[in-house]
């Protein structure tokens, strides 16, 4: 945390400690510095919620005061029941469960498969690793996007348009390439002699993943976790495509039909999508800190 | 958790000459690898091979099938089309207009979410009062699902409904509303703001995880060398941040370029292909369009998948990004 601070000496106006050759302007500065920082900082803040609080104001009023002239910041009339309604709406509780249902299997997937490939070519050295990697870095270009047409076509074949399965797959296999590279980045900075003594003390190859390595890249797996949860919990086109039942579309895919050309409850769309908002905000705001280190070590090559 | 992943910190430079921090490059701490033969990695190895083959290869292979494919208008092959879906594709009208909408959108969001998180990042790294709050406001957009955050500014936008109208208005700044999704000369720059607005997020932790990472007695001998705060930024902070700028570039030039739902959404209510990039292009040709042809919209895919992989190949190329790697 600190390690970051850049040129700054703290809040520096402490009486008798004379700021060394500093222009007069620095030192004006470096006295108010804490205050312009924090407006900064707040300005900082509200341009990046103020969208998604105005949100919150609308989802807080009837429909038709979400579409009156002139607009308002504030709700004319209240309306305190949006959030129930929502979470009594059958059709909500369809997507939520297919929202959850798909992101945490895909995340768990995505774990399983790619903490043993990631281990294995940070330890070891074979022909085709170079391929292997390459292969990896490969499909992080591809997306589900550009693909949609072809994933389409494969499911249709497989008779398994309009599945969960059709979407774990597709969540699983296009976010296996960021996991691998940021394991990967993880394992090869463990130092080698720590999982040599674990395995002189008779620990088994498996063991050693589990009881040394794994707690040891902690901030990874957390990092690893959470994108790949994120990932699945807003992916859009390949469920718009793939999923025609209602009952089985995902969150992004199933709030949109609270406006369309027939209904338009902004109220209820808003509410939804908070609803859908704030467990990933707070997933991610527990793990913050280490969103930072996490990024590096894996990202950064 | 700042210096977890370096190991230690200093304590791990018995064997390998690797770098203290945590951005080593993965490949070159080659010293600490075991050689085995190839079949021994493939239990290890099998799954994430087999995965990747089977849905994103594969789709891949299919994709280029269909875009050599005759398909009927309910989606059932009739044929091989040779090479007719490309031609169509390539004479298409809009063809033009939908390149030139990637390049301005690709360029101007990646070179205005850049510049804009240089800043961000500077001022997270600092100590003051409510960083936390403010680093948490930060990641809203980041974490909340592109379709709902573009749906949400459709309403933000509106000519008639929209709250940064009536803002404009109140202030003075403009007398009469501005038709931000509608008007031509305003849909792009609206689609390229809400762009940034969700592409901030990810850069800025990026760069604030690269800033970390310079150590701060660097600045501490360029104080002492009376550096001014300019010329340390210049010339210490830029230069080091440069692997982290790279990776967020390279991220966020495949992300941007295959960004559906915000063109998608703010672009809803307009016809045609006016603002169009070709991702939207794309999957407009094949649920959209009066064609409604997969043939058409598989061998767009195609160009889509290749020009991507060439300009992050330029990309790489021309930021040599070995010389940074190695």
């Amino acid at each position: 945390m600190s390690t970051s601070t850049v040129l700054d000496t703290g809040p520096s106006t402490v009486p008798g400690r004379t700021p060394r050759a500093a222009p007069s302007r620095g030192a004006g500065y470096r006295a108010i510095r804490p205050y312009v920082l924090a407006l900064a900082g707040f300005v900082v803040a509200a341009l990046f919620a103020l969208p998604y609080l105005v949100m919150l104001l609308d989802a807080l009023r009837p429909s038709g005061d979400v579409l009156a002239t002139p607009p308002t910041l504030f709700p004319r009339t209240w309306q305190w029941n949006t959030f129930g309604t929502i979470l009594s709406d059958e059709r909500f509780l369809h997507w939520l469960k297919s929202s959850l249902i798909v992101a945490a299997t895909s995340t768990v997937i995505v774990l399983v498969i790619a903490v043993p490939a990631a281990y294995f070519t940070a330890r070891h050295q074979f022909r085709g690793r170079t391929i292997f990697l390459l292969i990896v870095l490969m499909t992080q270009m591809f997306s589900p996007t550009a693909l949609v047409v072809g994933l389409y076509r494969e499911f249709f074949e497989l008779n398994l348009v309009n599945t969960y399965l059709s979407l774990i797959l597709t969540n699983t296999a296009f976010n296996l390439a960021f996991a691998i590279w940021i394991l990967q980045g993880f394992f090869s900075s463990i130092p080698r002699e720590i999982e040599e003594a674990a395995q002189l003390d008779g620990c088994s190859r498996i063991a050693t993943l589990w009881r040394v390595m794994l707690p040891l890249t902690l901030p990874g797996l957390v990092t690893t976790v959470t994108f790949t949860f994120i990932a699945a919990w807003n992916e859009y086109v390949v469920a718009l495509t793939l999923i025609q039942d209602d009952a089985r579309k995902p969150l992004t895919v199933g709030i949109s039909s609270y406006v369309t050309g027939y209904q338009q409850s902004w109220d209820q769309l808003f509410a939804a999508s908070l609803i859908a908002i704030v467990p990933v905000v707070i997933l991610f705001a527990a793990i913050e800190k280490h969103l930072v280190g996490g990024l590096t070590a894996g990202a950064v090559k | 958790m700042s210096s977890a992943p370096g190991g230690g910190a200093g304590a791990a430079d018995t064997a390998a000459p690797a770098p203290p921090r945590g951005n080593r490059p993965p490949v070159a701490a080659g010293s600490g690898r075991t050689n085995v033969r190839s079949f021994a990695a493939l239990p290890w190895l099998g799954p994430a091979l087999v995965l990747i083959a089977a849905v994103v290869f594969y789709p891949a292979v299919e994709l280029v099938r269909a875009s050599t494919s005759d398909y009927s208008i309910t989606g059932l092959r009739k044929g091989s089309a040779g090479l007719e879906n490309y031609v169509k594709v390539l004479a298409h009208p809009d063809l033009g207009t939908v390149l030139v909408n990637t390049v301005v959108w690709v360029v101007a969001v990646l070179a205005l979410s850049l510049v804009l998180s240089l800043g961000l990042a500077q001022l997270l790294s600092k100590e003051f009062f409510g960083r936390r709050v403010v680093r948490w406001a930060v990641i809203i957009p980041w974490a909340a699902s592109l379709v709902i955050t573009a749906r949400l500014f459709t309403l933000l936008l509106d000519y008639n409904y929209g709250i940064v109208n009536r803002f404009l208005l109140a202030v003075g700044i403009r007398d009469t509303p501005i038709d931000f999704l509608g008007d031509d000369r305003w849909t792009m720059p609206s689609m390229i703001a809400v762009g940034v607005f969700v592409t901030l997020p990810f850069t800025t932790y990026v760069l604030l995880a690269g800033l970390k990472a310079i150590p701060s007695d660097v600045y501490e001998a360029a104080r002492v060398d009376g550096a001014s705060p300019w010329q340390a930024y210049s010339r210490i902070t830029l230069p080091l941040l440069r692997p982290s700028l790279l990776v967020a570039s390279v991220l966020n030039i495949i992300y941007v370029f295959n960004s559906f739902p915000i063109v998608y959404t703010l672009n809803d209510r307009n016809p045609g292909f006016a603002h169009d990039t070709t991702i939207t292009f794309m999957y407009k040709l094949a649920f959209k369009s009066a064609d409604k042809s997969v043939g058409m919209s598989a061998a767009a895919g195609i160009a889509n998948v290749l020009l991507i992989l060439a300009v992050v190949l330029v990309y790489l190329r021309v930021s040599r990004w070995k010389e940074t790697a190695d």
